[in-house]
């Protein structure tokens, strides 16, 4: 392993977590709202959030194309406003893990606060605590397993993020390339055993985070 | 049984015996020159042509992993050595057939100027796209190029690295980067793009498509047929009118 290589690595890593820690925020409130309470266009709002775990993740990255690209209703804005570009940059990066990675974290959260029984919530609001003090001591509590799961299986599912990130971020060395894309190319150039190295790299790395899920999700037993 | 004779009959006629199927590994700046070209040799000799168009390094890796094919046109010389070395062309059978040039293009709508490629250091273009340059025909080309007049160095990290040399007419085409590098026949198929400069002068690069009957064809004589076909006149009027021109 090279320089390039380990940069590729340590970028994959920090993109991939910096994605999974913007998710979280609206993954749990949104994985709350459709376990705790019944609400119109709930159904249409849970089939949009699933879509990218069954559309090619190509078809998702060329809608983020349309929408942030200079030209698109979102990418224009941040343009001309803010001077921000999205579309080939680690900003696009970021933007097609979270779409990639937030339909994971929802479901597994949503389950998880599914799971906690509203009796235990309504006995501490009976005792005093307040709805914001409920959630945090109560509810996130005894979902902490589930919603922990989530978020390393959501982290997983980004660092292997390839269809949508390069449409939308490319390939640029040293830029946007992650593991996955860093892969494909390796091979397209015929350099194989690059590509191979690269390969050991990320089956550890999932194989990591997906054990590391599995663990907390069946409430610590290693094996 | 005369409905049946003449429904054979009709069949055998619809489709003469003797027509081949010459399947082409093309490189993609010649993917909508070689259609019109298709559409003419294919009423001439009667055999019919099916295309697989990507990057010119992309085609020369999948036939080396054996994927099927009866012709490879290269956008550079270079593949095709590879694949000679490796026997697996018949050497017989290939000849350079085109050249092309360079441009830099730029959106249509955009303000950008430039009178040769050191334009491209203008702070106005914050990144321009050019086909993968390590590996890429018109990448190699373009990159090659920059490096004889001394300007990659300084330009590099503004490279937007595309899969082949249509990828970087699209992101120009979509607004996404400033400016391109792609051939001259690539910007005159885009109403939205235009040549900002054309890159030439002696340091400009030679650019040479070749073509060669591939070794595992399974039909040599119609591939070969073909190729002859691509260097005949009437297939240069073709190129020709794309912008291409004879080798």
């Amino acid at each position: 392993m090279n320089a390039d290589e380990w940069q590729v690595v340590f970028f994959t890593l920090r993109i991939a977590a910096l994605s999974t820690a913007l998710i979280v925020p609206p993954g749990l409130a949104l994985g709350w709202l459709l376990a705790r309470y019944q609400w119109r266009g709930k159904s249409i709002v849970e089939t949009i959030i699933a879509l990218p775990l069954v559309m090619p993740p190509v078809a998702t990255g060329l809608i983020l194309l349309h929408l942030f690209g200079r030209r698109g209703a979102i990418g224009a804005f941040l343009y001309q406003n803010f001077d921000l570009d999205v579309v080939f940059t680690w900003r696009a990066v970021v933007l097609a893990m979270m779409v990639m990675s937030i339909p994971l974290l929802v479901r597994t959260a949503r389950v998880a606060f599914e799971d906690v029984n509203p009796r235990l919530e309504q006995i501490a609001r009976t005792l005093g605590a307040s709805d914001m003090r409920v959630f945090f001591t109560v509810t996130l509590r005894l979902a902490v397993r589930g919603i922990l799961g989530g978020i390393l299986l959501a982290f997983a599912r980004s660092l292997g993020e390839f269809g949508a990130t390069i449409l939308v971020a490319g390939n640029i060395p040293g830029r946007t390339s992650t593991l996955a894309v860093s892969i494909y190319n390796f091979v397209q150039l015929g350099r194989d055993a690059d590509a191979y190295r690269l390969l050991v790299v990320s089956v550890t790395i999932a194989f990591l985070a997906i054990w590391a899920s599995e663990v907390v999700l069946r409430r610590g037993r290693l094996v | 049984m005369s409905v049946l004779r003449s429904l054979f009959l009709l069949i055998l006629i619809a489709f003469p015996l003797h027509a081949s199927e010459v399947r082409v590994h093309a490189a993609a700046s010649l993917s909508d020159v070689l259609k019109e070209v298709a559409a003419r040799y294919e009423k001439r000799s009667g055999d019919k042509l099916i295309f697989n168009f990507a990057a010119s390094s992309t085609l020369s890796r999948q036939i080396r992993e054996g994927a099927p094919g009866d012709v490879f046109f290269s956008a550079d010389e270079a593949k095709m050595n590879d694949l000679q070395k490796e026997g697996l062309i018949v050497p017989a059978t290939r000849r350079s057939i085109l050249s092309n040039r360079l441009v830099i293009v730029v959106a249509s709508d955009s303000r950008i100027r430039m009178s040769n490629a050191r334009g491209l250091l203008s702070t106005e273009i914050r990144r321009f796209a050019i086909a993968e340059p390590s590996s890429v025909p018109a990448g190699i080309y373009a990159r090659q190029y920059l490096e004889r007049i001394g300007l990659w160095s300084r330009i590099q990290a503004r490279a937007v690295p595309t899969e082949n040399v249509r990828g970087a007419l699209a992101a120009v085409e979509s607004g996404n980067v400033e400016a391109g590098i792609v051939y001259v026949t690539d910007a005159l198929i885009s109403r939205i793009v235009r040549v900002a400069c054309e890159i030439k002068g002696p340091d400009a690069p030679r650019i040479s498509y070749p073509a060669a009957v591939l070794r595992d064809a399974s039909d040599r004589v119609a591939a070969g047929k073909f190729v002859l076909f691509l260097s005949s006149r009437e297939a240069m009027t073709i190129f020709r009118r794309h912008g291409f021109f004879a080798r």
